[in-house]
């Protein structure tokens, strides 16, 4: 034994080197749209999380006397036809959107992982009735799907979370029910079978972690989608109803009738959903290049 | 040189008549269109402290036997006996506490080894599944584990990608020997290794074969590493066993003539020896559609009409040695 010891050294020193903040400032500087990508999401989260310290109106205070005015002074963004500060109404409107988005992506998620998993892991009859379903759900488009949805549950913010999941589910299911079916004959779950240790614990154990990267690259790049389509909804009238303040209301009540006159209504609003998913595509292609380069086009 | 094997009163292992024919499977209703017969009536047994080398081509089933042996495929027939025990037909939970006897290493060393723990959390695993340690004691546990087969310790926090190849199969030989097993099923263990490192690791396996009298199935394509580490080798063709006999005579005597070729084509390392250029050629052919009589007709020098038509049974050629061969 002694003569043929190896002193193993492994290359963990230089691992252990690299701590939390040097990774992420070597990827920043590697994707410098991504980290665009970022610091846009991260302005949106402090506007949703300070709202109360960065505005100075109350976003659904009425005022006739102060309807329409041009941005300038006291209004840096505007009023609408109300006399409700835009500034403060599209600062506040972020809670709502970042509430939806972030909602319905975990919504979904959370419930294509139990689906992909159930399918990929288990097989036979099981992954038969679930992937027909996941075809059904695939074969609509998402803002379809989620207008039905909308339509049939009814205006509310939790309504609204609940509709945009459920379409979001089968794109989630389908990659994790892949990589599941590729783990699961992966001899590291066969030495856990060796040693008797039970399916569920296996797949929760050691398929579950192994299929979180691209589970994070995916809900990234939904986020963006959900946030779209909660916009989408609430100009059809159909997402978050008042008085939350939404993006996509905003554009509705002033698009036809004001766009011409007091043009500042239709456009801010609108910066603030382009930018908002412009900000989480930018992130979430970076994450998907650093995170899983399988995945790259 | 290392001991003969001890085989007194019941065998570690014993197999009998295994077989594993795996269907295909075609079209919508998934009718079974055919079979693979991976595993066509194979028998043999391990004792305590002893290796048996199982050897074969690419595609001859050996590593069926050895999944199937450990329950992880189930088997379409025969018997499998654990230190007596008849563990072929046992459900999961009845099997759990057997499954403490007979652990695996595998081919792979990268794929084997779970990518996102540590490699403390993968050897202490087997511990925690069966209950046999908690808290400290399992960081002791695993410690000592590590100290067996060569690893400092300190390296229990690291993750498998930190670690070479042959460190890999070091680690997957600790989670083997965490639940104190009477045998080992081996699989292809250093064929993906350095051959510098391959020494290492076959040394490290000799040792704790010594030290805690563990049983080998040590399932292997290369007949070099198989004579280094066996005490008594089967050879395997087409899901069956052709010849079966202890390393020594093995070597010098080879019977079944695919033996033979298969001792031919071993490399030997000096320039100046002249050999007869072995006459193995081709595939082997599909165990979907083996050939009839005996499977190695179709690639053998000796064959005449009876091998074409009439399957040759194992049977006993001399001390130790037995053979399935017409012709021998």
């Amino acid at each position: 034994m002694a003569i043929l010891d190896i002193t193993p050294t492994p290359t963990a020193e230089v691992a252990s080197a690299d701590t939390l903040w040097t990774k992420i400032r070597y990827h920043a500087v590697a994707h410098p749209l991504g980290l665009a990508g970022a610091v846009i999401m991260l302005v949106f989260v402090f506007a949703a999380v300070f709202a109360d310290f960065i505005t100075a109106y109350d976003p659904v205070a009425t005022n006739a006397a102060i309807s329409l005015l041009p941005p300038g002074h006291a209004h840096p963004l505007g009023t609408d036809a109300m006399g409700r500060d835009i500034y403060s109404r599209i600062v506040y409107g972020a809670r709502i959107s970042l509430a939806v988005g972030l909602g319905s992506t975990a919504l979904g998620s959370i419930l294509g992982v139990i689906l992909g998993l159930a399918s990929g892991y288990i097989g036979g009859w099981i992954d038969l009735v679930i992937q027909r379903i996941v075809d059904i759900l695939q074969a609509m488009p998402l803002l379809v799907l989620a207008l039905v949805m909308a339509a049939s549950l009814g205006p509310a913010l939790g309504n609204t979370i609940v509709a945009i999941a459920i379409p979001l589910i089968p794109y989630t299911a389908r990659v994790i029910r892949s990589n599941t079916l590729a783990l699961r004959e992966q001899p590291f779950v066969e030495a856990a079978r060796a040693v008797g240790m039970s399916e569920l614990r296996i797949a929760v154990r050691h398929v579950l972690p192994n299929t979180l990267a691209p589970l994070i690259v995916i809900a990234t790049a939904q986020l963006g989608a959900a946030i779209l389509t909660e916009a989408s909804l609430s100009f059809l009238g159909l997402g978050v109803p008042e008085p939350h303040p939404s993006w996509g209301r905003m554009l509705s009540e002033s698009a036809a009738e004001y766009v011409r006159v007091a043009p500042w209504l239709v456009v801010f609003p609108g910066l603030a959903i382009s930018l908002a998913v412009f900000g989480t595509n930018l992130f979430g292609d970076a994450l998907r290049d650093i995170l899983d380069p399988r995945l790259r086009d | 040189m290392q001991p003969e094997p001890h085989v007194n009163g019941v065998p570690v292992l014993a197999v009998h008549d295994l077989k594993k024919h795996f269907p295909i499977r075609t079209g919508l209703l998934q009718r079974a269109a055919g079979k693979v017969f991976a595993v066509d009536g194979v028998s043999f047994s391990i004792g305590a402290g002893e290796t048996l080398g199982l050897v074969g081509e690419t595609g001859s089933g050996k590593t069926t036997v050895g999944r199937t042996v450990l329950r992880l495929i189930e088997p379409t027939a025969g018997r499998i006996e654990l230190a007596g025990t008849d563990i072929t037909h046992l459900d999961r939970s009845a099997l759990r506490p057997y499954r403490r006897q007979m652990q695996i290493i595998f081919q792979d060393p990268f794929s084997s080894l779970d990518p996102r723990m540590s490699v403390g959390d993968i050897v202490a695993e087997p511990l925690r599944v069966h209950g046999l340690a908690s808290g400290r004691e399992v960081r002791e546990r695993v410690a000592q584990l590590f100290e067996r087969v060569g690893l400092r310790p300190a390296q229990m926090d690291y993750y498998p990608h930190q670690f070479s190849g042959g460190q890999r199969q070091r680690i997957g030989i600790a989670r083997a020997l965490a639940l104190r097993p009477k045998l080992i099923v081996a699989d292809e263990p250093v064929s993906a290794l350095d051959v510098s490192i391959q020494a290492q690791v076959l040394n490290l396996m000799h040792d704790l074969q010594q030290e805690m009298g563990l049983s080998y199935l040590f399932i292997s394509h290369n007949l070099a590493v198989v004579e280094h580490i066996s005490h008594r080798i089967a050879v395997m063709y087409l899901g069956r066993i052709v010849e079966y006999a202890d390393k020594r005579t093995l070597f010098t005597r080879p019977l079944h003539p695919y033996t033979e070729q298969l001792l031919l084509a071993v490399p030997v390392p000096d320039p100046r020896v002249k050999r007869r250029r072995p006459v193995l050629q081709g595939d082997v052919p599909s165990p979907i559609n083996p050939p009839s009589g005996c499977h190695f007709h179709t690639r053998c020098p000796y064959a005449v009409e009876r091998c074409r038509v009439e399957v040759p049974l194992l049977r006993e050629a001399g001390a130790g040695q037995m053979v399935a061969c017409h012709l021998r």
